[in-house]
C-alpha cells in the first residue's frame, strides 16, 4: 500500500462569500491579538472585512470567569460589507467562561471550536457551568470541535526548549493557525510578524510559531473538519487599500490636516480609553512637526491646546466623555476667544466612568448644550473606522476657517474596529489653509493703524487670527464679553446681546458651507426615512438594504455635521410619512431635529454598550413599516 | 558682514495698553504693574513676542494694561494654557500672572506640573492671603482663624508657604518679593526673566480692601530691616539696621536666627541659591511662619535643569534627522498594504 492510498486527497475548500469568526477566551489569552492577526491577513487577501473587539475594562480581570471574558469579532466577505455582523458562525471558546459569555451569540448550527485541556471542575466551577456543557447536552444543535489546545501547545513547543507553563501563553497562535486553515488564510504573513514581533524572546517566538504551525496542520490532518472554506477577495475599487482602525484614522487625518492646513500639529491630552491610542499614534510621528503632550488633566490637554491655538498652531485636544465634562469651560473659552480648536470624543458608556471599553454615542447632547451661556459650536461625527480620516480634516477645516472649537463625536466601535480603507490620492485632499492676518485692520481716532481683533469677515463672520511674533497687531483676548470689533471689555447689555448673535449666526452660517443630506435607497419615494448619525451608519446601511430585499420601499440619511445641520434637512424630514432615528443614546438626535424642524423623528434606541446589528435594526424597520408602532 | 536684529528700543510707555486701569485705587498691583512695565525696556525682548496669559481674579487683569499679546483666560488653568503656547511657540517670551487663590488654589495642578516639567515662564504670583474679585473670602494662604465673610467663626485651613509648595514641586527658580520696595522687586523679576525653565516669583501684595496690611509687619518702611531678610546669593545672610542680626545653621542642619555678635561672622550661612539640593532653601522658607516674624525674600533658588520646550524641540529635531520630514502619502502606506488594479 503505498502513502498515497493511505492518506486522504487533501480536501477542496467549499467557497463561501461571508463567514463571521468569533474568538473568545481569558482576558490573559490573547484574543484581541489573534483577532488583529487574522484582520490583517484577511485584509492582505482581498476580503472586505469589518471587526468588533470587546474587552473588560480591567486589564487582567479575574481569571477564569465571566466577567474577564475578551472578544473579538470578524466579518470577513467577498462582497462590501459595513458591519462586523450579526451572529457569528464560528466561536472560538478557548476556556468554559468564553463559552458560557458568547455561546448565546452564535447562528442555530454555528460551529465551536473548544480548548478542551480548560474544561477542568475549577474552570466550569468558575464559570457558572454546574455540569460540563461538552457532556451535558448543553451544545446539541452545534457543529461543536473539541481540541486540546493546550496540550498540542506544549507538544509542539516543546522540542524548542520552551517550558510547558510558558508554551501555555501560545495557544492563542494554535487556535490563529486551526482557523486559518479553516479558511485557507496564507500564513507566510502571520509567520513573518511573529519572527519580527518576537525577535528580542526567541523562546517565545519559537513557541508562537510551533503553535501557529501545529494549529495549522492540525486543521489539516486531524479528520474533525471535512474541508476548509474559501472566501474570494471583493471585488473593490482599483487603488491601494490598508486595513485602519478609526482611532489610526482619526491621527492620521489630523497630520492631514496639519499638512492640507499648512500649520503644525498640537495634541494636548490626557490618557482615558477608549481615546489614548490617538495620543499614541501622534506621539510617533514627531517628524511631521507634531508636538504632543500628556498633560496633567483633561483641564491642561485642552488648556495646552488653546494655548497652541493662540500661537498659530492646529489645536487638537482627544478624549472620551468624562474628559468632555471635565473640558467644558475651557471650551466655553474656546468659544469666547474665537480660536479653531478641535475636541475629539470617542463616546463610551456613560454617565461617570460608565463602560470605558464599551460603545455609546450619548455624548452628543453634551456637545450640542454642554456649557453655561449661549455658546454655540459645530459637531461633526465620524460613521465608520476609516472615515474618521476625512472627518477629521472636516473638523480641522471648519475650525480653522470660522475660528471655532469644533466637536469631533467618534465612538469606541469605530475606534477600535477596523476595515479596509482605499487610501486617498494626498495630491486631492483639500487646502484648509487660511492667512494670518498680519497688518492692522483699523483706523484710531488719531488716524493711526490699529488693530481690532473682533472686526470679523463679513462673509464667513470669523475674526482675524492675529499670532503673538506679529508686529504692530499686539492685542489682549479673554473670556469676558468683549467691545463687537474692538474686542476691549464691554459689560454693555446691547453689545452682549450682539456679541451673544453674532457668535451664533457665525456657527448657523456654517450651514452654507456644508454638503446636502445625501440620500441613498428609495430616495424618492421611500414610505420610511432611516436618518443616523455616528458609527450606527453600517448596521443602519445593512438594515436598509435587507427591508428593500424584502420589496418595501426605505430611504437612509447619514448626518456627518450635527451642528449645524445641512441646510436642506427640514425639507428632507418633511419629505417622507415616517422618520426613525436609530441611536445608541435614549433619542438625542431626535430630540434634536423635533426641537428644530417640529417633525415627529422616532427614536430606536439602544444602550447595551454594543453597536446594533442589522438584524436588529431591519425588524425595528419592519415594525415602524409594518404599523406595529403607533 | 552681520547684523544683529536687536529691538528697537522702548519706553516704559511703550509697553502701557490704551486700557484703563481698573484696580482699586491704593492696591498694591499697581506697583507692580508699574515695576514690571518699568523693566520691559531693559530686558531687549519685542512687544510682540511677549505675551502675558492670567487666569481670573484681580491680579488677572493684568494682561489687559500690557501692550503685548495677552489673554485672560479661566480661573486656575493660566499655567496650562502658557504651556501649550510656550510649547507651540518656543520663540516667545511667555508670563504668567495670577493670584494666590488662581495659583495655589482652584489652579494649584496646574502650577506644579508646570513647575515640574519646568516650562520656560515666567509666573508671578501675587499673594495677598485673601479672594479679592468675590468680595473677601479666605485663601489657600490666608492665616488659620482668619474671619472673613465665608468663615465668621475664623479659618481651620492651614496655609499654603508658596514658596515651600514651589520648592516641592521641583521648581528650578522660586524667589519671593513684596510690593514696597521697588527696586528689590525689579531685580527679583530681572533674574526671574532670565532664568531659562520656570521661574516662580511670589509678591506680597497689599489688597487694601479686604485684607488691609497683611503684610505690614514685615514690609513696613518701619519695621523692614528688622523683618526682612534679604538672601542675595553668595552673600552671609544679615539683616537688621547694621545687619546685626543673620541665619546660622545649627548642628543638626536647623537654621535658626541670632545676632552676628553671638555666632561670629565665619558662623554666618552663606546663601547659595545654586545648590541642586533643595533642602537649605526649603528650611530658608520655613524660617517664618507667616508675614509676621522676619521673612527671607530674595532668590532661594536658581538651579539649572533641561527646561521642557527644548528637550521638545530637540526630540522633534531628532525624528526629522532620522526620518527625514514627514512624507503623507508615505505615512498612508506605513501599515500592511494591498493594491488592487
Amino acid at each position: 500500500m503505498s502513502d498515497t492510498a493511505e492518506r486522504p486527497a487533501r480536501p477542496v475548500p467549499v467557497e463561501v462569500d461571508r463567514v463571521i469568526i468569533r474568538f473568545a477566551g481569558d482576558s490573559g489569552d490573547g484574543m484581541q491579538l489573534t483577532g488583529d492577526r487574522f484582520t490583517s491577513v484577511s485584509a492582505l487577501v482581498g476580503n472586505d472585512l469589518a471587526t468588533l473587539p470587546e474587552f473588560p475594562a480591567e486589564i487582567r480581570a479575574p481569571a477564569g470567569t465571566l466577567a474577564g471574558v475578551s472578544a473579538f469579532q470578524i466579518h470577513i466577505s467577498d462582497h462590501e460589507i459595513t458591519t462586523p455582523g450579526d451572529a457569528p458562525q464560528v466561536l472560538v471558546a478557548m476556556n468554559p467562561a468564553a463559552l458560557k459569555s458568547e455561546l448565546h451569540r452564535l447562528v442555530p448550527g454555528g460551529a465551536v471550536i473548544v480548548n478542551t485541556d480548560t474544561f477542568d471542575e475549577r474552570s466550569l466551577t468558575k464559570a457558572g457551568y454546574a455540569e460540563n456543557p461538552l457532556e451535558s447536552g448543553a451544545l446539541d444543535g452545534y457543529r461543536v470541535y473539541e481540541v486540546p489546545m493546550t496540550q498540542l501547545t506544549k507538544d509542539a513547543a516543546a522540542p524548542f526548549g520552551v517550558k510547558p507553563r510558558d508554551a501555555d501563553r501560545s495557544k492563542n497562535f494554535f487556535a490563529l493557525g486551526l482557523v486559518s486553515w479553516m479558511y485557507t488564510r496564507p500564513v507566510e504573513g502571520t509567520l513573518a510578524w511573529i519572527e519580527k514581533r518576537f525577535a528580542s524572546k526567541p523562546l517565545v517566538r519559537d513557541s508562537n510559531v510551533a503553535a501557529f504551525k501545529a494549529g495549522f496542520a492540525f486543521g489539516e490532518t486531524a479528520e474533525l473538519f471535512d474541508h476548509p472554506y474559501s472566501v474570494r477577495p471583493a471585488v473593490q475599487a482599483p487603488g491601494t487599500y490598508t486595513n485602519i482602525t478609526g482611532n489610526t484614522a482619526l491621527a492620521w487625518g489630523l497630520i492631514a490636516a496639519a499638512t492640507q492646513a499648512k500649520l503644525p500639529l498640537f495634541l494636548g491630552g490626557y490618557p482615558i480609553t477608549p481615546a489614548s491610542d490617538i495620543l499614541h499614534e501622534l506621539s510617533k510621528h514627531k517628524n511631521f512637526g507634531v508636538r504632543t503632550l500628556q498633560a496633567e488633566d483633561e483641564i491642561a490637554g485642552i488648556g495646552a491646546a488653546l494655548g497652541a491655538a493662540f500661537g498659530g498652531h492646529l489645536a487638537v485636544t482627544t478624549t472620551s466623555g468624562p474628559g468632555v465634562a471635565l473640558k467644558g469651560e475651557t471650551m466655553g473659552l474656546a468659544v469666547s476667544l474665537e480660536l479653531p480648536l478641535v475636541i475629539i470624543d470617542i463616546q463610551r458608556g456613560g454617565p461617570s466612568t460608565g463602560l470605558p471599553t464599551k460603545t455609546e454615542a450619548s455624548d452628543l447632547l453634551m456637545a450640542m448644550y454642554g456649557r453655561h451661556g449661549e455658546s454655540p459650536l459645530p459637531i461633526v461625527a465620524a460613521k465608520s473606522p476609516s472615515h474618521c480620516f476625512e472627518v477629521a480634516i472636516e473638523a480641522a477645516r471648519i475650525a480653522l476657517k470660522y475660528r471655532t472649537p469644533v466637536v469631533l463625536l467618534s465612538d469606541g466601535y469605530i475606534a477600535n474596529g477596523s476595515e479596509p480603507w482605499r487610501l486617498p490620492d494626498v495630491a486631492d485632499l483639500p487646502d484648509i489653509s487660511v492667512p494670518f492676518t498680519t497688518e492692522p485692520n483699523h483706523v484710531d481716532a488719531k488716524g493711526e493703524a490699529d488693530f481690532w481683533p473682533y472686526l470679523r469677515d463679513p462673509d464667513t463672520l470669523a475674526r482675524p487670527w492675529a499670532v503673538p511674533g506679529t508686529p504692530g497687531l499686539m492685542h489682549r483676548i479673554g473670556g469676558i464679553e468683549k467691545e463687537d470689533g474692538s474686542g476691549n471689555i464691554s459689560y454693555d447689555p446691547a453689545n452682549h446681546e450682539r456679541m451673544v448673535r453674532l457668535r451664533a449666526a457665525r456657527i448657523a452660517g456654517i450651514a452654507d458651507d456644508i454638503p446636502l443630506v445625501e440620500l441613498t435607497g428609495d430616495v424618492d419615494d421611500a414610505e420610511l426615512l432611516v436618518l443616523g448619525w455616528g458609527s450606527t451608519w453600517g448596521a443602519i446601511d445593512g438594515g436598509v438594504n435587507r427591508v428593500r430585499a424584502r420589496g418595501r420601499r426605505i430611504a437612509h440619511a447619514h448626518l456627518v455635521h450635527l451642528n449645524p445641520f445641512p441646510a436642506d434637512l427640514g425639507d428632507v424630514l418633511r419629505g417622507y410619512p415616517r422618520v426613525v432615528v436609530p441611536e445608541m443614546n435614549l433619542g438625542q438626535l431626535s430630540k434634536m431635529v423635533r426641537a428644530e424642524y417640529l417633525v415627529d423623528a422616532r427614536p430606536i434606541t439602544k444602550v447595551q454598550g454594543a453597536p446594533f446589528t442589522s438584524g436588529e435594526l431591519e425588524q425595528a424597520f419592519l415594525d415602524h413599516l409594518g404599523g406595529l408602532v403607533p | 558682514m552681520t547684523t544683529v536684529d536687536l529691538p528697537s528700543p522702548t519706553t516704559r510707555k511703550d509697553w502701557s495698553s490704551d486700557q484703563e486701569v481698573r484696580w482699586c485705587p491704593g492696591c498694591g498691583d499697581y506697583s507692580i504693574l508699574a515695576a514690571v512695565q518699568m523693566l520691559m525696556p531693559e530686558l531687549a525682548v519685542r512687544r510682540e513676542d511677549t505675551v502675558f496669559i492670567s487666569g481670573i481674579g484681580c491680579a488677572a487683569r493684568f494682561p489687559y494694561y500690557m501692550n503685548t499679546y495677552g489673554m485672560h483666560t479661566i480661573h486656575g488653568r493660566a499655567p496650562a494654557i502658557a504651556t501649550g503656547l510656550a510649547l507651540a511657540r518656543p520663540d516667545l517670551d511667555v508670563w504668567v500672572v495670577a493670584g494666590d487663590g488662581d495659583a495655589l488654589s482652584i489652579g494649584g495642578n496646574h502650577l506644579i506640573h508646570a513647575l515640574r516639567r519646568n516650562v520656560n515662564l515666567t509666573i508671578l504670583i501675587f499673594n495677598n492671603q485673601i479672594y479679592g474679585l468675590t468680595k473677601g473670602q479666605y485663601s489657600p494662604t490666608s492665616e488659620v482663624g482668619k474671619v472673613t465673610k465665608s468663615t465668621p467663626f475664623g479659618s481651620l485651613d492651614h496655609p499654603f508657604n508658596p514658596v515651600s509648595l514651589a520648592l516641592g514641586a521641583e521648581a528650578t527658580f522660586v524667589a519671593r518679593t513684596h510690593d514696597m520696595d521697588r527696586n528689590h522687586m525689579l531685580d527679583t523679576l530681572r533674574q526671574a526673566h532670565a532664568h531659562k525653565g520656570s521661574a516662580v516669583v511670589e509678591i506680597y501684595q497689599n489688597c487694601n480692601v479686604f485684607n488691609d496690611g497683611a503684610f505690614e509687619k514685615v514690609t513696613g518702611k518701619e519695621s523692614r530691616a528688622d523683618m526682612l531678610i534679604p538672601l542675595v546669593h553668595g552673600e552671609p545672610i544679615r539683616f537688621g539696621a547694621d545687619g546685626e542680626r543673620c541665619v546660622v545653621a545649627d548642628p543638626d542642619g536647623r537654621l535658626r536666627i541670632t545676632t552676628v555678635a553671638e555666632a561670629g561672622e565665619e558662623r554666618v550661612l552663606v546663601h547659595d541659591a545654586s545648590r541642586d539640593d533643595p533642602g537649605l532653601a526649603f528650611a530658608l522658607s520655613r524660617l517664618a511662619r507667616g508675614p509676621y516674624e522676619p521673612t527671607p525674600i530674595g532668590v532661594f533658588r536658581s538651579v539649572a535643569r533641561a527646561e521642557y520646550v527644548e528637550e521638545s524641540t530637540r526630540q522633534l529635531d531628532a525624528a526629522m534627522a532620522q526620518k527625514g520630514p514627514g512624507d503623507l502619502a508615505g505615512l498612508l502606506r506605513s501599515g500592511a498594504s494591498w493594491d488592487i488594479a
